[in-house]
């Protein structure tokens, strides 16, 4: 079996694992696995697996490797553990009497994280253009990142935003405003 | 011809510890043989199905302390089903029957049930220790029974069991009487603990020496107890999680400084690397440390910690590690006599974290290496070779290679060479588990140099029958023989049947043996079991006899089949 180095198949693997997750990675070593080129299945990128199965190309023998079941299951609580840790954010919206906690990690991306802060909030996010900033509402969604600098919520990828953002905070009316023309 | 009185004797043979000492012992004349059995106390069966509780109820009437293995080592990767056999409640039936003062009981591979562990806590006055190893069966109900009704229990120890657990209550039914605890061991309990009554039991406990605790129980409890313990000789941690600038994390370090006797460390169930300073103090003086359920140190935070172990022993780890972070223990641990590394992401893509360069690194750093069991992406003829040189004390070798068929990967070669250079410079050699690409060759070595070999393990190797037939005629003293997914088939089966007399058990699985093969050995063989383990029932609709057998697992047997195999065993 020959061994690839480098090869970045995360972009075009498709996984059933939760939104946004990510393999915890507990390997220092940058080798990664092609299925096997001679499997007449011809299964190349698409790769339907849970988080702890090999790609199906590599067909799992029962009992191999030979790890006590007990090792194993274990592994695997632990791998599923650190996928579904959660990432709870505070978020505030200017003038509300308290703040709010939710869970970053489910969410598959920015409308689904706006449809439910407009639920907890009660208000409506406006138009997003990547000229404007948000466009038809009172209401900018802001982020504090871990420079401590706050920013515009969704100018960066999904997966850049949910691992940069601290805290998230509801901006209103005229400071809105200042974040929301981008020069 | 006895020159001695038989108290003489007696006393004599109380020096004499060893099972097969003492087994030599009785086989000397019929007074000798007299002597021993009356005053053994300890007594160890490897396969539980070899004899019955009532013969050795009537052969040892002194009996203390019985260690019972029950399923054959494959059952730990599930390829033997999980009512296959192995259950202990006859045992304990027919012991608590008997006028036997049971004091210890050591369980490999069996099925515990809780029935079977209360009748135990309620029919010996002065049981004192039960160490359970890979058993299933039980929950912690069981548990809660042993710890109110053993008065004076010294020792409960539970190593990777799977226990169904039903939360915290079992620790609060050790009575406040209970003060002998020596050694508590539970970390492999998934379930929540009673916080407070672990504490008051630790702290009434004075000759507590290990103590082993599971996930939940957090940091600020692991303090309070270590306060209460510095007499501990070995701990292991469960949740290792703080923030390092609290209160509690100072009142730990404090409390880990007065632990002077801490020799064995393992646990980290949970661990923030940030955290593991504190513990700094404790690795200097360690011989034994087991990180392999620790998959949050890695990297150079854990190459830092290993910096520390100057007179490690014992090294359990996951392959995380990596070849570099083996070369620090190649550097650091000179007294290194185990190394175990596991996988930490077995199902992964394929990315073991260590290959054959760390395992040359360490080999070469120490000498004094006995013992190894290596999992790894790849491994070379020439690696192996330069291990068999620097390492020729190995008594244990188990080499598994995550792709099992793997064959050199610079050579395009079988690792028959390398493993054949292994076999030959290790006249000790006592176990071997194989893997990679192999051929018959590299059992031709086997059965030439192996000479102690006790017990080997192959899987997906050789090409004929002649492999199987090199080792059976070359190993004289094995004992054990496990093999998974070789072309073997009857005709190496057959050549010697007399052989498995003289060894515990045979496994085959997913080989080329016949029914009619099995059937030949159980015929000529009357005091082997032979078990077909047929779980879709094939069998049962068509018992052609040269229909090939999917698992054979074969044993020496004083009382014959057993009564207790499920419908899919089939004893020939």
């Amino acid at each position: 079996m020959v061994f690839e180095k480098d090869l970045n198949l995360d972009a075009t693997e498709l996984r059933l694992g939760l939104p946004g997750s990510s393999e915890e990675s507990i390997r220092i070593s940058n080798k990664r696995a092609l299925p096997d080129m001679n499997d007449d299945s011809g299964v190349a990128a698409a790769k339907k697996c849970d988080q702890e199965t090999a790609p199906p190309t590599k067909a799992q023998v029962v009992g191999w490797p030979p790890i006590r079941s007990y090792r194993k299951n274990s592994l695997q609580t632990k791998k599923t553990e650190a996928e579904t840790g959660g990432m709870y954010v505070k978020v505030s919206m200017d003038g509300a009497p308290y703040l709010r906690k939710i869970d970053l990690k489910v969410y598959k991306g920015y409308p689904e994280l706006f449809k439910a802060m407009e639920d907890m909030f009660k208000f409506k996010v406006g138009k997003y253009s990547e000229r404007e900033g948000y466009n038809g509402s009172e209401f900018v969604p802001t982020y504090e990142d871990k420079d401590g600098d706050w920013m515009l919520v969704g100018d960066v990828p999904w997966e850049m935003f949910i691992n940069a953002c601290k805290r998230l905070r509801i901006v209103r009316g005229s400071e809105a405003r200042g974040l929301g023309c981008v020069v | 011809m006895n020159y001695f009185p038989d108290e003489v004797l007696e006393h004599v043979f109380d020096f004499i510890t060893s099972h097969k000492d003492r087994n030599s012992v009785s086989l000397v004349c019929k007074s000798w043989y007299k002597i021993e059995r009356c005053s053994r106390q300890r007594v160890f069966i490897g396969n539980c199905y070899s004899i019955s509780p009532e013969r050795l109820i009537a052969r040892f009437p002194g009996l203390k302390s019985l260690t019972l293995k029950g399923k054959p080592h494959f059952a730990d990767f599930n390829l033997v089903p999980h009512d296959w056999g192995g259950f202990v409640y006859p045992w304990i039936k027919a012991l608590a029957k008997s006028r036997i003062g049971l004091e210890e009981l050591r369980l490999k591979r069996m099925v515990v049930s809780d029935e079977s562990l209360e009748l135990l806590s309620k029919s010996f006055v002065n049981f004192k220790s039960l160490v359970l190893v890979s058993c299933e069966g039980f929950t912690t109900d069981g548990l809660a029974a042993i710890a109110a009704n053993c008065r004076f229990l010294r020792e409960l120890d539970l190593q990777e069991n799977e226990v169904d657990d039903h939360r915290g209550h079992w620790l609060s039914c050790f009575p406040e009487s209970c003060t002998s605890l020596i050694s508590l061991n539970f970390a492999c309990l998934r379930g929540e603990v009673n916080l407070g009554a672990l504490e008051r039991l630790v702290s009434r406990s004075p000759n507590l020496k290990s103590l082993r605790l599971n996930r939940a129980v957090p940091l600020d409890t692991l303090q309070k107890l270590l306060m209460r313990a510095p007499q501990l000789v070995d701990l292991g941690i469960g949740s290792y999680v703080h923030d390092p600038f609290s209160e509690v994390y100072n009142k730990l370090k404090i409390a880990i400084q007065r632990c002077k006797s801490i020799r064995s460390l393992s646990g980290f169930l949970e661990v923030a690397p940030h955290c593991m300073s504190a513990i700094y103090p404790i690795f200097g003086n360690l011989t034994f440390l087991n990180l392999s359920y620790a998959p949050g140190l890695h990297g150079n935070k854990l190459m830092k910690l290993i910096q520390h172990c100057r007179k490690l022993q014992r090294l359990w780890i996951l392959d995380c590690i990596g070849d570099k972070g083996l070369g620090v223990v190649a550097l650091t641990c000179k007294e290194l006599q185990e190394l175990r590394v596991f996988p930490s992401d077995p199902f992964g893509a394929g990315n073991a974290a260590v290959t054959e360069e760390g395992l040359v690194l360490v080999s070469a750093g120490c000498p004094k290496l006995n013992s190894l069991l290596y999992f790894c992406q790849q491994m070379t003829n020439a690696a192996l070779i330069t291990v068999a040189k620097n390492c020729p004390n190995f008594i244990r070798f188990r080499l598994c290679i995550l792709d099992p068929i793997k064959p050199d990967p610079v050579t395009n070669q079988p690792l028959d060479e390398g493993f054949g250079a292994i076999v030959q410079s290790c006249k000790g050699l006592k176990r071997l588990s194989l893997s990679g690409l192999l051929t018959d060759q590299v059992f031709l070595y086997i059965g030439m140099y192996a000479e102690q070999l006790e017990m080997l393990s192959i899987a997906f190797a050789a090409d004929s029958d002649k492999g199987m037939l090199y080792v059976l005629n070359g190993c004289k003293k094995l004992r054990k023989l496990e093999i998974r997914d070789c072309p073997f088939g009857d005709a190496a089966l057959l050549e010697d049947v007399g052989k498995y007399e003289t060894m515990r058990s045979l496994w085959m699985s997913s080989c080329e043996v016949t029914l009619g093969g099995c059937k030949s050995v159980a015929e000529k063989m009357p005091s082997l079991n032979v078990e077909i383990i047929d779980e879709c029932e094939q069998m049962e609709f068509n018992l052609d006899d040269k229909q090939k057998v999917d698992k054979m697992y074969l044993y020496r047997t004083l009382v014959g089949h057993r009564k207790d195999a499920p419908e899919y065993v089939l004893i020939l």
